[in-house]
C-alpha cells in the first residue's frame, strides 16, 4: 500500500546541499509493523514526513494506495492525509487551550463531519486508549503519557490506514512508554500498518520489521516473525 | 469545515487571549463609531441650515451691490467703480408687482451706552419690512415705525441679550440709550430667539435705515431682502429686477441676486460634502484598525507555528487554514462594529439630550458604510498575515524552527 521508489530529498543549508534521503526504495503491505531506526540526522523523521505527505520529494516517486502522489494538488494531498494518515509526534503537538475530547475530534471538524458522529467516534477512541475520564481535561493538567494517549486517539479518530510515529516514547518513562507502545501494537493487531521511529533499541526490536538507515540510505531492512535482530 | 466549527475555533482561540482580541476589537469599535458619529454630526448640520432656511419661508430673494464674477455676465469694464445700492434703488425694486414684501439693511458696528455701559454690537439700519421677512419680532414694545423708510428717527430696538447687559432687570422701553454719536429712544426689546443664520439677534440693535445713513454717513446698503408672493417665479422676478437696476444704474445690472434656493442647494452641497470628507477621515481609524489587526495578526502566526503545522498534519488544507485566520479577522470586525454601532447609537441619544435643539442624525449609509469598509480593511489586512499562515512548511513549523 506504501511504494516508494527512488526517492530522494535534498535541503539545502546555506551553500552545502544535503542529502536527507537517498535513493530510497521501500514497498510496506497492509498491516504492518516497522520500526526505523538510526543515527541522528540520517533521515528517519524526513522519511515518516514523505510518507505522511508532509514532504514531497525531489525525485523519485510514492504511490499511497495505488495513487501517485507526487503530481497531487496541495488540497489533494491535505485531503489524503487526513483520511489516511495518523501522525504521533514525540511531542505529542496538542492544542494547548483545547481540552482532550476537543483535540482527538480536531480532525473529524476540519474533514466537517456532523457533531454526533465525532461525538460517538471520539468517544470511542477515548474508551480504547483509557482516558475516557480525562475528555475535558487540558493539556496542562494530564501526564506525559496520558497526552501521548490523547495523541494517538487523535491520530486513529479518522480511522486512517497507517499510523506513523516520530519517536511516540521519545518524552515519557519507562512505565507510560510501555503503556503508549501497548496501545499503538493493540491498534496494529487490530490492522493499522504502524511504522515507529525510535532510538530505543528494545522498542525497535518488538517490530516484525526494522529498517535501518544511516547518512539518508536504508542500510539495512529485516523481518522476522520472533522480532529479533539479524543485521543488528 | 463547518461554519460553526469555524465559530467554534476562533472563538476559543479568543478566549485564550481575550487581551489582545478586546484591544482590536475596540481599536474596530472605535473606527466604525467615529464614522458615523461624525457623519452624523455632518448630516445634522445639513439639516440644521435646511431648517433654519425653512424658517425665512421659501420665496426670499437676496440682492447685493455689485456683481459676483463666479456667476457670469460681462466682465465689469475697468475704471468703472461699481454704482452703490441706495435706499431709492431698494424703493424700486419693491415696487415690482410679485414682491410682497421689503428689507433694506445697512449694517456695521457701534458702540451703545447707557450711563457707564457701554458694548460694541452689530447695527442694523432697516425698516419695518425687516421683522416679517426674517420672521422676527419684539417681546416688548413695537417694531420700528412705518416712517423710518423717510425720517431719520431717534429710535432703536434692542436684542434681549443686549437689553439686558444695558438695563439689567429694569424696564428698557421708553429710556434713552447712546448710538455712536446719536440719543435715541428704546421702541422695543427682541424676543429671545438665540441664533440665526449665525446672525446673534440677542446682541444687536436695530435703527431705522436712515438713522444709519447719518450715523456711518453713507447711503450704501449692505444688501436687500425682498420676500415675493407666493406662486412668484424667481427667475421672471429676477429678471424684472434686474431690469429696474439697469434703469437706474444707466444699463448696469451692477447686482447680484441670489435667491433662498440657490442658497439652500449651494450649502447643502458644500455640506455634503464636508460631510463626506469628514467620514472619509474618520475611515482612516479603521484603516489604522486594520494594520493593528495585521501586525498582531502576523505575530501570532508566528506564535502559533506548531499549532498550524499540527493542523496540517492532520489534514487542514492551505486554504482551510487561511480560511481560519481570515475568519478570526472577520471576527474580530463583526465584534467591533456591533460594540462600535452600540457606542454610536448611545453617543447619538445622548448629544441629542444635550442639544436638542441640533437636529444630530446618522444618515442611512453612515452604519452600513463603517461596518463595510471596517470589513474590507479587516480581510484586506489579514490576508497577508493569513497567507503566511497558509504556506507555513508543516515539517519545519512542527519543528517549531524559524526558518
Ligand atoms: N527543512 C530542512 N532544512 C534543512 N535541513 C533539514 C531540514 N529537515 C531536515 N534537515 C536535515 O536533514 C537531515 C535528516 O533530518 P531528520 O530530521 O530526518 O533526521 P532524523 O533521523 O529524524 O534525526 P533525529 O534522530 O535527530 O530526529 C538532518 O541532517 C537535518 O538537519
Ligand atoms: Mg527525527
Amino acid at each position: 500500500m506504501i511504494e516508494l521508489a527512488a526517492v530522494n530529498k535534498t535541503y539545502r543549508m546555506g551553500g552545502q546541499p544535503l542529502h536527507a534521503l537517498r535513493d530510497i526504495n521501500l514497498n510496506i503491505g497492509a498491516g504492518e509493523y516497522l520500526s526505523v531506526m538510526g543515527p541522528s540526522g540520517s533521515g528517519k523523521s524526513t522519511l515518516l514526513n514523505m510518507i505522511g505527505l508532509l514532504d514531497r520529494p525531489d525525485s523519485g516517486s510514492y504511490r499511497l494506495n495505488g495513487t501517485a502522489t507526487e503530481a497531487l494538488a496541495e488540497e489533494k494531498r491535505a485531503a489524503m492525509r487526513r483520511d489516511n494518515i495518523g501522525f504521533i509526534f514525540q511531542s505529542f503537538q496538542l492544542v494547548n487551550r483545547l481540552t482532550a475530547f476537543e483535540n482527538v475530534e480536531l480532525p473529524m471538524v476540519l474533514a466537517g463531519q456532523k457533531r454526533g458522529v465525532r461525538r460517538q467516534a471520539v468517544n470511542e477512541v477515548l474508551d480504547i486508549l483509557g482516558i475516557a475520564d480525562r475528555r475535558h481535561h487540558r493539556p496542562g493538567q494530564m501526564s506525559g503519557g496520558q497526552l501521548q494517549r490523547v495523541a494517538i486517539a487523535r491520530a486513529i479518530v479518522m480511522k486512517p490506514r497507517v499510523l506513523l510515529a516520530d519517536e511516540p516514547t521519545g518524552n515519557l518513562d519507562q512505565a507510560s512508554g510501555e503503556e503508549v507502545i501497548k496501545a499503538l501494537e493493540d491498534l496494529n493487531r487490530e490492522g493499522i500498518t504502524l511504522l515507529v521511529v525510535t532510538h530505543d533499541l528494545a522498542l525497535g526490536r518488538r517490530a516484525r520489521r526494522r529498517i535501518r538507515m544511516v547518512d539518508g540510505a536504508i542500510s539495512g531492512d529485516d523481518r522476522n516473525e520472533s522480532g529479533r535482530s539479524t543485521a543488528l | 469545515m463547518n461554519p460553526g466549527d469555524q465559530l467554534r475555533f476562533n472563538w476559543q482561540v479568543f478566549r485564550g487571549q481575550w487581551t489582545r482580541t478586546l484591544m482590536l476589537v475596540v481599536a474596530v469599535a472605535i473606527g466604525v463609531a467615529a464614522v458615523i458619529l461624525l457623519t452624523s454630526l455632518g448630516e445634522g448640520a445639513r439639516r440644521y441650515i435646511s431648517a433654519e432656511f425653512a424658517s425665512l419661508g421659501n420665496r426670499l430673494l437676496i440682492v447685493f451691490p455689485g456683481r459676483n464674477e463666479t456667476t457670469g455676465g460681462a466682465p465689469p469694464v475697468y475704471g468703472v467703480a461699481p454704482r452703490d445700492l441706495t435706499l431709492e434703488d431698494a424703493r424700486a425694486l419693491a415696487r415690482v408687482p410679485a414682491v410682497r414684501d421689503m428689507a433694506p439693511i445697512i449694517a456695521g458696528t457701534t458702540v451703545v451706552s447707557r450711563q457707564r455701559l457701554s458694548r460694541e454690537v452689530l447695527t442694523i439700519g432697516t425698516t419695518p419690512g425687516f421683522f416679517s421677512v426674517r420672521r422676527i419680532d419684539v417681546g416688548r414694545g413695537r417694531i420700528l415705525p412705518e416712517a423710518s423708510h423717510q425720517e431719520a428717527l431717534a429710535v432703536c430696538i434692542l436684542g434681549a441679550h443686549l437689553k439686558k447687559e444695558l438695563f439689567g432687570s429694569e424696564r428698557a422701553v421708553g429710556e434713552w440709550v447712546r448710538v455712536g454719536e446719536r440719543r435715541v429712544r428704546v421702541v422695543g426689546v427682541l424676543r429671545d430667539e438665540g441664533e440665526s443664520l449665525g446672525m446673534d439677534m440677542n446682541d444687536m440693535v436695530i435703527i431705522p435705515v436712515r438713522t444709519a445713513e447719518q450715523l456711518f454717513d453713507s447711503p450704501k446698503l449692505f444688501r436687500v431682502l425682498l420676500e415675493l408672493q407666493e406662486g412668484a417665479d424667481t427667475e421672471t422676478v429676477t429678471e424684472r429686477l434686474r431690469a429696474v437696476v439697469r434703469e437706474r444704474h444707466e444699463g448696469e445690472d451692477d447686482v447680484t441676486i441670489v435667491s433662498q434656493d440657490s442658497l439652500l442647494a449651494a450649502f447643502d452641497n458644500i455640506l455634503t460634502t464636508v460631510t463626506l470628507a469628514i467620514s472619509a477621515i474618520a475611515a482612516i481609524s479603521l484603516l489604522v484598525a486594520g494594520i493593528l489587526i495585521m501586525n498582531i495578526s502576523l505575530i501570532s502566526v508566528s506564535q502559533r507555528r506548531r499549532e498550524i503545522g499540527l493542523l496540517k498534519a492532520v489534514g487542514a488544507s492551505r486554504r482551510q487554514v487561511r480560511q481560519l485566520f481570515l475568519g478570526e479577522a472577520f471576527l474580530l470586525v463583526a465584534l467591533g462594529s456591533v460594540l462600535g454601532i452600540a457606542v454610536a447609537v448611545a453617543g447619538v441619544v445622548l448629544m441629542r439630550e444635550l442639544w436638542p435643539a441640533f437636529p444630530l442624525m446618522p444618515p442611512w449609509w453612515a452604519a452600513p458604510a463603517a461596518v463595510i469598509t471596517a470589513v474590507l480593511s479587516g480581510l484586506v489586512f489579514s490576508w497577508l498575515p493569513a497567507s503566511r499562515a497558509a504556506r507555513l512548511d508543516p515539517v519545519l513549523a512542527l519543528r517549531g524552527n524559524i526558518p
